[in-house]
């Protein structure tokens, strides 16, 4: 029996029904009165200087409002990280990537804006491009940004402990390279977004994102407004993974064309301009050298990385970062050493996506501590329990492990998986494999520096009682947030969800850093249920006043006030609530308890508006070196996967027959948005395997900007999940919880790379495992 | 230039003028405001305009308004009955099967298609039936167990 009466259950989502009948409003939904419609000329070439620029033609078109360029716009920069803001609304001197954007039109209908980008002439000179790593740092090679020689973007070097003493103490030393493929998010609804710039100078964008707080602070930076005259709202989200999380262009573009036009404008992204724009997974080039003891007891780890970054930087300086920092944990590791490069390059900007930065780290490294295991003859799952932290520990990079239930994961799985009686023993061509990951519950610092609050709540109570009010600016995605805090706000202040309504992803409603990060449930969950608790402090002062009860011995559970001890006379309050409430036809009997409805209203004759608030911010963490603050987190969850599957030594085609996942969340709120996350991060985790990859051609186009050559998983491919959660009372956490949507994805792909080899005898070290990769892998092994 | 069509939607016929190059899924949504049919791709690739036409499941965005003409639509909107929500929509919503929603409308309508079709599916009926349905959230599995509850 849960000690709960809300959180820890199944409760259905609040937002479901509207979901399941086509109610909810997602932004393309949208319309507003003199609304326009707004489409942008980007760039056919990857790296051109602009010699001129000439919308009169288009200014001309009838049904054109507007048409801007970085002339009307401005050279403000911006980016994401304040110490890399290397984007202009619209490129000025040259182009760094086909797609980069040149100006923006309004018309009055789509039809109309879309032939007024035909009558735009542009002038280029094509310059030499560069295309990979390799290309990009070559001498001589032509750079983006004249302000980063040899397009290094951001480079970190790092060394905790002294690896190379380490290394001489140690009986074996592997090194293996890695390399993943540039992945796209492809959530189903493309970005788009409304602004509309009012009579009263106030710019409202209503816009398809994680992060409404930063959306407004970079318009208010970029478009000069004070923060106070800019408001982003955010409806329903077709899912972002990360890629949803920073100002985009059209953002950008349709409030200045609003402003400039006095109209509301819209614009949409289309499913190619989604690959283009939409910032997503980095390709990384990993080398790992990892030592280690006889005994299988873990030395060191010297690792050198290279991203593929596209022309401007997005979220990569902590992309890169982190692609380091995250293999401090979860194993004991005394000493690492980490040299990362970000590489600026000719092709549309990498970001975020769900896992940022360590999952094609966590790929290469869990593959090699397979390798390892088998040269010391250890099983792969005895090696990691040997190495495995426990709750307390902290990493060589200074990372807090306040809980980690990551051997309860590892014997879970290893049960749930029947590995003892498969491991070795499975005929040739299946394979079992397992892998381990972990991941931070919220950035432990904002992106841009701040003491900033990075969550705040309002509670107020209806003024004729019984129902909770929660606003929140923190942003449903899809992942379940608003039902999280709806039952955190019930759970604390005592009452049945149905009495909770919510309203959040409206920068009005206070701050919150939004959907990255796995932040939300641990950070804006504390402050949902400190104003929750606040709340009822204050109901329960009134009470304390009106029967002379000290508020420590009455309580509020399940919607009615507990009197610890003897139960008082309260019929007085009672006949004040009826009296209010003639020809009501519920009022309360005699013989019932006092309600929450009946005190809250009581509360609010005493009082006035019933309004509680909430806040978070996490304690200073982390060390001193540079870097210190990526990867610091208030609480950590992990997981561990064991996969099964069939690789066909005719075609190399892998079939993935059973996941087993399990992972610590901390004290789950939700339990079956829990396992939600846990499966599709897994189907993500499947897709980048095996087939997923951006490609290029050798002009810098992507060749499959769209959802029949770009494969993601469809049901068809996705095996039976089995979801094994495991719940760690995190004492950072509210109620003791922590994340499930990115962590769930680490151990995904090096479990697969694991079962291959278990399967055919093959170490691949380059994704995705398409069917050729293994063919050919399986005809070169042939051939000896 | 236009030309006037007629169909029935969710029950309720309609004329309407519609441009030639007008696609189903635009004249459901923009023209009658059943907004529910979601845009993914535009290209017959995600299926989240799925909508049933004459019995049969399609992608809107690949099917003109023309193309309709004197045929029988049902959106998501037409689901639900003076009863409340059909039974898939009920499911998938306990059972976890929305995230964020957006694939949901063809995923339902898709699944539905099936069941009117074979009662009884298996899980691997069930897998094929929704396969041209793209959902990026879910990983399925709860989509696959919300249409199990439902089936006969």
């Amino acid at each position: 029996m849960s000690q709960y009466d809300v959180i820890n259950s199944r409760a259905t989502r609040i937002d479901s029904q509207d979901k399941a009948t086509g109610r909810a409003v997602f932004i393309d939904d949208m319309k507003m009165p003199g609304m326009l419609y707004g489409a942008i000329l980007q760039s056919p070439l990857a790296h051109a200087e602009i010699l001129s620029i000439d919308t009169s033609a288009a200014k001309k078109l009838p049904g054109v409002k507007a048409a801007v360029t970085s002339q009307e716009a401005g050279l403000i920069k911006y980016g994401v990280s304040p110490a890399r803001y290397d984007e202009t609304i619209f490129c000025y001197d040259k182009v760094r990537h086909v797609g980069d954007n040149i100006a923006a039109v309004a018309a009055t209908d789509l039809e109309t804006a879309m032939a007024a980008l035909s009558l735009i002439k542009v002038e280029y000179r094509e310059m030499p491009a560069v295309f990979t790593v390799e290309e990009a740092m070559s001498d001589g090679a032509p750079i983006l940004h004249e302000e980063y020689p040899r397009n290094i973007c951001a480079e970190v070097h790092q060394e905790f402990g002294d690896v190379e003493t380490a290394f001489k103490e140690c009986d074996l030393i592997k090194t293996t390279s890695f390399v993943n493929k540039r992945q796209d998010a492809a959530f189903i609804e493309p970005q788009g977004c409304i602004a509309d710039y009012d009579l009263s100078g106030t710019l409202t964008l209503y816009s398809s994102t994680q992060v409404p707080h930063y959306v407004q602070r970079t318009l208010a930076m970029v478009l000069k407004l004070p923060v106070g005259k800019v408001r982003v709202v955010k409806p329903y989200v077709g899912a972002g993974f990360g890629i949803k999380a920073a100002a985009n262009h059209i953002e950008l573009a349709a409030c200045l064309l609003s402003m400039k036009t006095g109209r509301p404008v819209k614009m949409n992204f289309d499913r190619e301009q989604v690959f283009l724009h939409g910032r997503a997974r980095h390709q990384f080039f990993h080398t790992m050298t990892t030592g280690v003891k006889k005994d299988g007891t873990l030395m060191a780890l010297k690792h050198e990385c290279y991203l593929n970054g596209g022309a401007y930087s997005s979220f990569g300086i902590a992309t890169v970062y982190y692609a380091g920092s995250l293999l401090g944990g979860p194993y004991r590791l005394p000493n690492m050493k980490y040299d990362g490069y970000r590489i600026y390059t000719n092709l549309p900007a990498c970001g975020a996506q769900r896992g940022h930065g360590g999952v094609a780290a966590r790929a290469c490294w869990e593959q090699q501590l397979d390798m390892i295991a088998e040269e010391l003859g250890m099983d792969p799952i005895d090696l990691r329990l040997k190495n495995m932290m426990v709750a307390g520990d902290v990493t060589c990079n200074d990372l807090n492990m306040s809980s980690l239930g990551m051997k309860e994961c590892i014997e879970a799985v290893k049960e749930g998986s029947d590995w003892k009686n498969k491991k070795g023993r499975l005929p040739k061509g299946k394979g079992i494999g397992m892998a381990c990951g972990f991941f931070v519950s919220g950035a432990g610092y904002p992106i841009y520096r701040s003491d900033t609050y990075h969550g705040t709540a309002v509670i107020k109570l209806t003024e004729d009682g019984g129902t909770a009010l929660v606003y929140t600016a923190s942003a449903e995605i899809g992942q379940g947030s608003d039902t999280a805090f709806a039952m955190i706000a019930a759970e604390a202040l005592g009452i049945p969800l149905e009495c909770v309504r919510l309203e959040s992803g409206d920068t009005d409603f206070g701050v919150d850093l939004g959907a990255y990060s796995s932040r939300q449930t641990l950070m804006t969950g504390h402050a949902v249920k400190e104003a929750a608790e606040s709340v009822k402090l204050q109901v329960l002062e009134v009470l304390s006043r009106e029967l002379k009860i000290p508020v420590y011995d009455m309580d509020i559970k399940k919607g009615v006030i507990v009197f610890k001890k003897e139960k008082p006379d309260f019929s007085g309050l009672r006949t004040r609530y009826i009296k209010e409430h003639r020809g009501w036809t519920d009022n309360p009997a005699p013989e019932e308890d006092l309600s929450f409805r009946e005190a809250s209203r009581i509360a609010y004759l005493a009082k006035g508006s019933i309004v509680g608030t909430g806040k978070y911010k996490p304690p200073e963490l982390g060390g001193k070196f540079k870097g210190a603050t990526v990867g610091t987190s208030p609480a950590y969850g992990c997981s561990a996967q064991v996969v099964e599957l069939s690789v066909d030594m005719e075609t190399g085609q892998i079939a993935i027959e059973k996941m087993t996942d399990a992972h610590d969340c901390g004290r789950a709120i939700n339990r079956t948005s829990v396992e939600g996350q846990m499966e599709g991060s897994v189907s993500m985790g499947i897709g980048e395997a095996l087939y997923e990859e951006v490609k290029f051609d050798d002009k810098g186009r992507v060749i499959n900007a769209d959802l029949a050559e770009y494969k993601i998983p469809t049901a068809l491919d996705m095996p039976h999940v089995e979801t094994i959660i495991v719940e760690s009372n995190e004492p950072n956490g509210p109620f003791g919880a922590k994340e499930v949507g990115e962590g769930a994805i680490m151990p995904t792909i090096p479990a697969i790379l694991n079962a291959v080899y278990d399967a055919v005898g093959l170490r691949i070290f380059e994704l995705p495992l398409t069917s050729e990769r293994v063919w050919t892998a399986m005809k070169i092994r042939a051939k000896g | 230039m236009k030309k006037l069509i007629s169909l029935t939607v969710n029950g309720k016929s309609y004329q309407i003028a519609t441009e030639p190059n007008q696609t189903l899924a635009d004249l459901l949504r923009y023209e009658l405001g059943l907004f529910g049919t979601k845009k993914g791709c535009e290209m017959g690739d995600c299926g989240s305009c799925t909508v049933i036409m004459d019995g049969k499941p399609v992608n809107s965005c690949l099917v003109l308004a023309m193309q309709a003409n004197r045929r029988s639509i049902t959106t998501i909107e037409g689901l639900e009955s003076e009863k409340g929500l059909h039974p898939l929509q009920q499911a998938f919503a306990e059972k976890g099967a929305i995230q964020c929603g957006f694939c949901s409308s063809g995923m339902i309508l898709s699944a539905k298609h099936l069941l009117d079709k074979n009662p009884k599916p298996n899980e691997a009926e069930i897998r094929s039936a929704i396969s041209g349905n793209l959902c990026r959230c879910t990983g399925y599995q709860k989509i696959v167990e919300a249409v199990k509850g439902v089936r006969g």
